[in-house]
């Protein structure tokens, strides 16, 4: 035996800035139908359960006051660095991206190309929603009456099954950067990218418990995140069924849901770092006070 | 020739307006007053003498079904209207309502028992002030809600929306108005207690002549809002009302493509700091709970004073109570007027027997003499509140404040947060770096510094958490309704 073998990796939860594995113990195996490994698990990731669920939503809100009052500077700052290091492992991006075999080479340089752009293009909008979306309301008493964008608290997002880059980095970093916390449930077939994207965010100084990454199920978790009172809101990228049981979920304590069609076209149309990225996971706060000597 | 005496004579008096109820009022639909299929009617009557005012007509499912039918036919040529076209529909709107101001007044005062001070000098005004500001929108719509190849944006739909009974002529503008100024057509649901204004409105819509069936308006109780939120063909729901009608009108919606707006109840706290100007922040207090009887949803029903200056607040509070005027609505001199029906006094007196029995100490007017007949609730405070006590926590609608107290800024914002609600705060301190660090700490949707209750169109209004989603007013509100 001269051949060296490979280390297959078990994938771990990203949970306040620590990886453990699922409390349940569970992996599932991820298939790499690439020719590198002729369709054989190489890797396995942890299967995420209710309590790692519940877990990572206590990180997230445990870190969430402190990142919403944040400048919007340093988020964009940290958000910049994300795409610097993402960029760093492109390589290892664009063969994680083609591990389901859904996609060759060509497309999956694209994909990730076009995902760490968007994230940089989501680094720039920390500091600028305010100044978009927000602003001075012109009313007609004595009053300095303003609009200011506020993060709307803990957000739980699913990324689309396709896509695992760039539907992920698409849905989950408008959120951050507005201030949220977020627990992210990426592609249950595809999770390797977006698990890298979670090995990066510690390195570029993203709070722990900001981001957090649980693989797993999703007809396991789409139900426990509905029921989840202390969930602000919710962005999915889910088929009808499972959409349906979110927006029940709205009933529990009025989270915000935003659904996300999972046929998009990720990688086109400019609309995914308009102002519309942030509708969901901001809250418009009207601050009045009087003017007068 | 007039002579001197006559050209000096005092105005007459809003109340002295003659305001000419019919005895029945029928559907607005497609431009015109039906019958309804359902023949049913429900009798509605002025709360403050519980003497009939007239009977509107109750829409079962066929009637709603019509409604919607005549909308969605009208949308094909409003949502392509030239948007100046549009502006000018509502530009005259916003004139009838300026020139009929009186008779909505006296007639609104009639139908909901709120002091006609408060209908004459907000309601009305702000109602007309909706519209003109929304007039205004309609051909800027491409710069306040830009989309990714720079057209203007596209209305939703339909919208079907349900309006309360606390603010019955306002809540009826603040939904029609963006709606109508981004293109939409509506079927407007409002309260079945306080519906006459919204016809009235209606009388107003077919004045101006607004194309039939762009603003439809549907008269009935519970079962006919239910069957406008389950109705297949409505494209967006806008609803303001209680957080429990607001989950169920979720649960409704859910799994179907319909767009949500939710502005729901609250328990807005109300801070005085000790450095606060005290005498303004007491009339703060008593605008802010006292004000249409505490049917405010963003009311702030929890004061919470900075200790050492709570006995001096309470005791202002006292002397301040004393001189609220409850009594006959129409009535110029009148603070406080009648609660809008028998069900919702009965809820506010069970809270304060509650509150009572929790061991709350209840402060209130003993030689109020109240009119005999009417829905009458004498204006009160608690002081003695635990944060757990159900006064503190629930949503009482009605003039029942919880008083309690803090000794610093942390704790101010700890309390203030502590519920599931978040539309509004009250802020009152003389340093204003103080009140913008507290305001954004705060989990509300509008916090009012150094003044309470304060609306404009321009200034967007909604809560955060359980006081619902979307906003109402401004930019924010006008995106509410474009696609």
């Amino acid at each position: 035996m001269t051949e060296r073998s490979e280390i297959t990796k078990t994938w771990k939860l990203f949970i306040g800035g620590a990886f453990p594995r699922s409390e349940s113990g569970r992996v599932a195996p991820v298939n790499d139908l690439t020719n590198r490994s002729g369709g054989k698990a190489l890797a396995y990731a942890a299967q995420a359960s209710r309590k790692d669920l519940r877990d990572a939503v206590e990180a997230a809100r445990a870190s969430q006051e402190k990142w919403a009052a944040s400048s919007g500077y340093l988020r964009g700052q940290i958000i910049y660095r994300l795409a610097e290091l993402l960029d760093g492992r492109r390589e290892e991006l664009i063969d994680a991206v083609r591990m389901s075999g859904r996609v060759g080479k060509g497309k999956a340089r694209t994909e990730v190309e076009i995902a760490i752009d968007r994230t940089l293009s989501f680094a720039g909008w920390c500091d600028k929603l305010d100044s978009v979306v927000g602003g001075r309301n012109a009313v007609a008493g004595p009053f300095h009456c303003f609009s200011q964008i506020e993060a709307t608290g803990v957000v739980a997002v699913f990324a689309p099954e396709e896509f695992p880059l760039i539907g992920f980095l698409t849905l989950a970093l408008p959120a951050i950067a507005c201030g949220c916390s977020v627990i992210a449930m990426p592609s249950s077939v595809e999770p390797v990218p977006a698990l890298i994207v979670a090995e990066c965010a510690p390195s570029a100084d993203i709070p722990p418990g900001v981001l957090n990454v649980l693989t797993g199920l999703r007809e396991e978790l789409v139900p426990v995140v509905a029921a989840h009172r202390d969930i602000d809101a919710v962005v999915a990228s889910v088929q009808p069924e499972m959409a349906k049981i979110l927006q029940l979920g709205v009933a529990e304590n009025l989270k915000r849901v935003r659904l996300v069609d999972p046929q998009a076209k990720f990688l086109e149309d400019l609309a995914w770092s308009s102002p519309s990225a942030f509708q969901g996971v901001t809250e418009v706060k009207t601050v009045w006070h009087t003017v007068g000597l | 020739m007039k002579t001197p005496s006559t050209i000096w004579d005092y105005a007459p008096a809003p109340e002295s307006t003659k305001v000419e109820i019919k005895p029945q009022y029928g559907l607005f639909i497609d431009g015109a007053f039906r019958e309804p299929r359902s023949g049913c009617s429900i009798e509605t009557i002025n709360p403050a003498t519980e003497v009939s005012l007239s009977r509107i007509s109750e829409a079962d499912a066929i009637d709603v079904n019509l409604a919607v039918v005549a909308a969605r036919k009208a949308l094909k040529n409003w949502r392509r209207a030239p948007a100046l076209e549009r502006a000018k529909y509502l530009y005259r709107i916003a004139r009838r309502i300026q020139e009929r101001a009186r008779e909505l007044a006296v007639l609104e005062t009639m139908d909901n028992g709120k002091p006609i001070r408060e209908s004459r000098d907000e309601d009305v005004p702000q109602s007309a002030a909706h519209f003109f500001h929304h007039a205004g929108w309609c051909d800027k719509l491409k710069w306040a809600c830009p989309t990714a190849n720079g057209s203007a944006p596209e209305p939703i739909g339909v919208c079907g929306q349900i309006i309360p009974w606390n603010f019955p002529l306002m809540m009826a503008a603040w939904k029609i108005a963006p709606a109508l100024a981004c293109g939409n057509t509506v079927v407007l649901k409002p309260a079945e207690t306080t519906s006459l204004t919204a016809l009235r409105l209606a009388e107003i819509l077919q004045e101006i002549d607004l194309p039939p069936g762009v603003v439809n308006i549907i008269t009935g109780a519970g079962e006919t809002g239910r069957e406008l939120v389950a109705h297949g063909d409505v494209d967006k729901i806008a609803f303001t009302g209680s957080t429990d009608v607001g989950r169920a009108i979720a649960s409704t919606v859910a799994g179907t493509k319909k767009r949500l707006t939710l502005e729901l109840g609250g328990k807005s706290p109300n801070i005085i700091f000790a450095d606060a100007a005290i005498d303004q922040a007491v009339e703060g207090i008593v605008s802010s709970i006292w004000a249409n009887q505490g049917q405010v949803c963003c009311a702030g029903s929890r004061l919470l004073v900075e200790e050492s200056v709570a006995d001096e607040v309470i005791e202002k509070l006292r002397m301040r109570m004393r001189s609220l005027r409850v009594g006959d609505p129409l009535d110029k001199n009148t603070d406080i007027g009648a609660i809008n029906s028998r069900a919702q006094l009965d809820r506010i007196e069970s809270f304060i027997k509650i509150g009572v029995a929790e061991g709350a100490q209840r402060h209130e007017v003993s030689d109020v003499v109240l009119p005999p007949k009417g829905f009458w609730c004498k204006p009160c405070f608690f002081t003695e509140v635990q944060p757990a006590h159900t006064i503190a926590r629930e949503e009482i609608f009605g003039p029942v404040l919880a008083v309690m107290t803090f000794r610093t800024p942390d704790e101010a914002v700890a309390r203030a947060n502590n519920t599931m609600y978040g539309l509004s705060a009250g802020i009152w301190t003389s340093r204003g770096s103080k009140a913008y660090e507290v305001a954004r700490q705060i989990k509300a949707g509008v916090v009012w510094c150094n003044t309470f209750n304060q609306f404009d169109p321009a200034a967007p209004f909604g809560g955060y958490r359980e006081s619902g989603f979307g906003r109402e007013g401004g930019r924010s509100g006008l995106s509410a309704y474009c696609a």
